[in-house]
């Protein structure tokens, strides 16, 4: 049985691509910053990669069985780091995500929670062992999913929050959600929408009508996704070149190294350096689909989908929001996007994937 | 499967179907979402093909604007110098404060404005006039800043303030202080819509300071330069990153005017709380020595955007400070119009010599009694005399053997009744009656008795104070009349007209006049020692109904005038000297022999000062040494 653990055995193209789609990012982050304070991002972002490396051999080490054993334990520990979080966190952009580590590091438990959400639905959904969900069952998960989401909306970070839904509801259409309780979520999203709106703060509510309609005030709410459209049109086909856009060069592209990365990269490697990327992360996708499907249990295979969605979800905000098909949110684009707890979430998840992997003839 | 709690509720299990292969189990909701992924994927692709590939020109063009500022680099105004080279106006560098409109949020505005001291009604009045304009084109919005402002500035200039807030070097015209020339210079201010759409400012663009009034009008296009422009590269925060074009600003060209800086002050200092004005020519050449008109107002006010507000105090105040009274007050002349009563007179063969008329103090003309200004009479007058002593009776006899048409035809030849044709806005014709005019104005026949009015310079006959100075410095010049203006013509000019009177009769009119201050005249008391002063003293009832709205007792006095010239032959000066409600004529005529002592003793100075050095060692101990030696 080792033997199948063996290196050998890992996902390597689904490792290379993610590598090359890290490096592109390393790449544009390397050119938006050029001039700027942050300058040293490239390098830093190299570093996280490496650290990814580690952290994604551990998570392949660890039984994901020994994992799932272990879920009520990290769960409580996922729900304390975020009750901790606006005590201990640093305030940036008026909310607090973020706990300091010291030496300039920080620590954004919400983006390690992503995992804790992955394997509490695959763990809930596998221990159910039935082919329909009881809308019981469907209840009580979204309980446990609800909790930390809620907790990282209240930081405020909804969009952050906004990622562990597609976990679940990935989780509840590959468990076997009855038709009958699909409708019943989808009415009661419509109904409790208008009441949703009176939770949001007034800066989500902006962004919402900033999507609706970005032209209303284009040098405030609108600035981010004006800005970005053009920078994303004027690259064209062919793009500016390395360094030689013009929206990212001048700043006139707001966060060009982290949410907005992929206008950066759209606007110097144009829509031919974008079908590339989108290629990388389509292969990336349906590699862990793949490994989905390979999954020697109805757990693994709950992890990796949960992972696909995840990812996919993040991939489809981010990159929508930069051409104006998607609100404003800080999701950040995985693999692209600087900054380290994004990066070794991301990493860590595909240890999850190669984890499957490996045991996928145990059973 | 040790991780799994024991089967839950095993009881019921059998309920359940049995479980498919487990890693089987979901194929077909995975194949789906396979599709779902592809449907998310061309979903986001569509999005990048339309900006990037259908779009692209259209976001080049929005990237390229962001990008591409452009800064006005302002031409500096020529200085207006004296006629020695004096600077009277000049600049001072400062800060423009620019409104750019690249990035302007209505909604900003009203901060902005209140923290400038702005009306904001008017910020938004001027930003919607703009709206035609290309983004690029900034507006201006503030001069001077006080410490204040800058300080606001400064504390919100940038990307989380006002970015649309910048500063630009500027110069700023310096005008001297206290009003002195102010209505001569005039100011400039920011064009208008009104002068936008008019072609003789059809080159400027909104936003320009133009001259408004005076000599800054006049010759606005002189000492306006052009406009340079710096296109650069700008980052978000507006910093510049790279220069792409520079077209330098052409400074105007300076002015050289005819004024004498010396002169005018001693006239300003005699006109200092008085109302009126004085104007001083050279009538040999036509040069304006010295312009006042009082009271003024101050021309720095509106280097720095005069608000509505002041603006409006101005036009408003009842005594007019805007109103350049030198050209504009159109008034009745009083006694100074009988000097040219007698010289067509004489001119015409009307009187000679030998006529004389005895006042009693007043005389009855056409059934009406018209009053001599001295009551008990001046006895039997001749021509001398009765300038001399401004007898209203002999003009009264005079006027009446004229005919009105004979005295307007005479009027008109000494320049009354039309624009002198000065090189400065706004000048005023005044009126020159004849029964022709009457018909035209009035659907009236003239009235003798009216001639007898005009005779003494009241009725319907008004002047300014330029065109009475313009007509005594014609007449003393032997006839020849002068354009007045205060820059020299760059070719010298031809005589606006030859009158062609008897230098004869010049004569006895010029000696009646220097009588009036070196002899037993109305103005004897401004007699200076060495120097011959003529003149005429006139002392004339309100005829502008712009006062009478004054409800100042002190407001209803006469008003004073002198006009005063010197030498007798040749004059090298004449002075116009117009006192509102002065009460007599003879109140005038201590200003303008202050302007023509002034002329006179700097003459003298000059003429000591240009005296070569007694010896070389004098020379070169300097100024002082060789003063002493000279005394």
């Amino acid at each position: 049985m080792a033997v199948y653990r063996s290196v050998r055995n890992l996902d390597w193209a689904l490792i290379l691509i993610a590598v090359a789609i890290a490096g592109l990012g390393i790449l544009q982050i390397y050119s938006a910053t050029i001039d700027t304070a942050w300058r040293g991002a490239w390098w830093k972002q190299g570093l996280y990669v490496c650290a990814g490396f580690v952290l994604m051999w551990v998570m392949t080490r660890i039984d994901y069985h020994t994992l799932l054993g272990q879920v009520p334990v990290l769960y409580a520990a996922g729900l304390a780091l975020l009750v901790l979080t606006p005590l201990a966190g640093s305030l940036v952009w008026g909310s607090r995500r973020w706990i300091p580590l010291g030496f300039g590091f920080k620590f954004q438990p919400s983006e390690f929670v992503k995992l804790v959400i992955v394997l509490l639905v695959a763990r809930y959904l596998a221990e159910l062992r039935a082919d329909r969900l009881e809308g019981r069952d469907l209840l009580k998960l979204g309980l446990l999913v609800g909790i930390p989401c809620g907790l990282v909306a209240a930081q405020p970070d909804l969009g952050t929050s906004l990622t562990y839904l597609p976990v679940l509801l990935a989780g509840v259409f590959f468990g076997g959600i009855r038709w009958q309780h699909a409708l019943l979520i989808v009415a009661a999203a419509a109904l409790l929408m208008p009441a949703g709106w009176f939770l949001l703060k007034d800066y989500q509510k902006a962004r919402l009508e900033t999507f609706l309609d970005p032209m209303k005030d284009p040098t405030g709410k609108g600035y981010q996704v004006i800005q970005s459209k053009i920078a994303v049109g004027a690259g064209g086909i062919w793009g500016r070149g390395v360094t030689r856009g013009s929206q990212t060069q001048l700043r006139f592209l707001p966060v060009a190294h982290t949410d907005f990365i992929i206008s950066a990269f759209a606007e110097e490697h144009g829509f031919v350096g974008i079908l590339v990327v989108f290629g990388l992360y389509f292969l990336l996708l349906m590699q862990i689909v793949q490994n989905a499907q390979a999954a020697p249990d109805r757990a693994g295979m709950f992890i990796c989908m949960g992972i696909c969605s995840l990812l996919l979800f993040h991939l489809l905000v981010n990159a929508g929001m930069a051409v104006g098909r998607m609100p404003v949110t800080g999701i950040p684009l995985p693999l692209m996007s600087y900054g380290g707890s994004s990066m070794l979430s991301v990493f860590m998840m595909l240890g999850l994937v190669n984890n499957v992997r490996l045991r996928r003839f145990a059973a | 499967m040790r991780y799994l709690r024991a089967e839950r509720e095993p009881d019921s299990a059998p309920e359940r179907p049995l479980f498919r292969d487990e890693a089987k189990f979901a194929a077909g909701k995975i194949a789906a979402f396979q599709y779902f992924i592809v449907a998310v994927f061309v979903f986001l692709a569509l999005g990048y093909w339309d900006l990037q590939v259908l779009n692209e020109e259209f976001y080049s063009e929005k990237a390229q604007q962001n990008q591409i500022k452009s800064l006005p680099i302002l031409a500096p105004r020529g200085k207006i110098l004296d006629r020695d080279g004096r600077v009277i106006v000049d600049n001072h560098e400062s800060y423009r404060l620019i409104l750019s409109r690249d990035n302007l949020r209505p909604a900003r505005l009203r901060p902005i404005a209140q923290g400038l001291n702005i009306d904001p009604a008017e910020l938004e009045a001027k930003v919607r006039r703009y709206h035609n304009q290309p983004t690029w084109f900034a507006i201006p919005l503030k001069e001077e800043l006080s410490p204040d402002e800058l300080a606001f500035v400064e504390a919100f200039r940038g990307p989380n303030g006002f970015p649309e807030l910048e500063l630009i070097k500027s110069q700023f015209r310096v005008y001297p202080k206290d009003g002195l020339a102010a209505h001569l210079l005039g100011y400039v201010g920011e064009i208008s819509d009104a002068e936008l759409n008019s072609p003789e400012w059809a080159h400027h663009n909104p936003g320009d300071l133009i001259g408004k009034a005076g000599v800054e009008r006049y010759y606005n296009d002189q000492l306006s330069g052009i406009d340079g422009q710096r296109q650069v590269r700008v980052d978000n925060r507006m910093n510049t990153r790279e220069v792409l074009g520079v077209k330098e600003a052409v400074p105007g060209r300076n002015l050289k005017l005819t004024i004498d800086l010396d002169l005018q002050v001693v006239a300003e200092l005699a006109m200092e709380g008085k109302r009126g004005a004085v104007v001083a020519l050279d009538p040999r050449t036509g040069d304006v020595l010295a312009l006042v008109s009082r009271p003024a107002f101050d021309p720095n006010r509106f280097a720095s955007r005069i608000s509505a507000r002041e603006f409006s105090a101005l036009v408003q105040d009842p005594y007019r400070p805007l109103f350049n009274r030198a050209l504009q007050a159109q008034l009745a002349p009083g006694s100074t119009f009988k000097p040219i009563l007698a010289l067509a007179a004489l001119e015409t063969g009307a009187i000679d010599d030998s006529f004389t008329v005895y006042c009693t103090g007043g005389a009855t003309w056409y059934g009406r009694y018209f009053k001599c200004h001295r009551k008990g009479g001046h006895g039997t007058v001749n021509l001398k005399t009765a300038v001399a002593q401004s007898c209203d009776v002999f003009f009264y006899a005079v006027g009446n053997r004229l005919g009105i048409d004979t005295i307007a035809q005479y009027a008109e030849l000494a320049g009354l009744g039309a624009k002198t044709g000065i090189d400065l806005p706004g000048e005023k014709e005044g009126v020159v009656p004849s029964s022709k005019w009457k018909i035209r104005t009035q659907r009236e026949k003239w009235y003798a008795g009216e001639t007898i009015s005009v005779a003494i310079g009241q009725g319907a006959l008004t002047v300014t104070p330029l065109q009475l100075a313009y007509a005594y410095g014609g007449i003393a010049n032997g006839g020849v009349f002068m354009r007045p203006h205060v820059v020299k013509p760059e070719r010298p000019e031809e005589p606006v007209r030859k009158a062609g009177f008897r230098p004869e009769n010049i004569r006895k009119v010029v000696d009646g006049m220097c009588a009036v201050v070196n002899g037993w005249g109305t103005a004897a008391a401004s007699r200076i020692p060495g120097i011959e002063m003529c003149g005429k003293t006139g002392t004339s009832q309100l005829a502008s109904n712009d006062l009478l709205k004054l409800k100042n007792s002190e407001d209803w006095h006469d008003n004073a005038w002198f006009v005063g010239f010197a030498p007798g032959e040749n004059p090298e000066i004449v002075v116009a000297v117009l006192w509102e409600n002065g009460a007599h004529g003879d109140m005038a005529a201590p200003i303008a022999r202050d302007v023509i002592k002034a002329w006179f003793d700097k003459k003298t100075r000059m003429q000591k000062l240009a005296q070569p050095p007694a010896t070389l060692a004098s020379a070169w101990l300097g100024g002082p040494a060789a003063a002493r030696e000279a005394r």
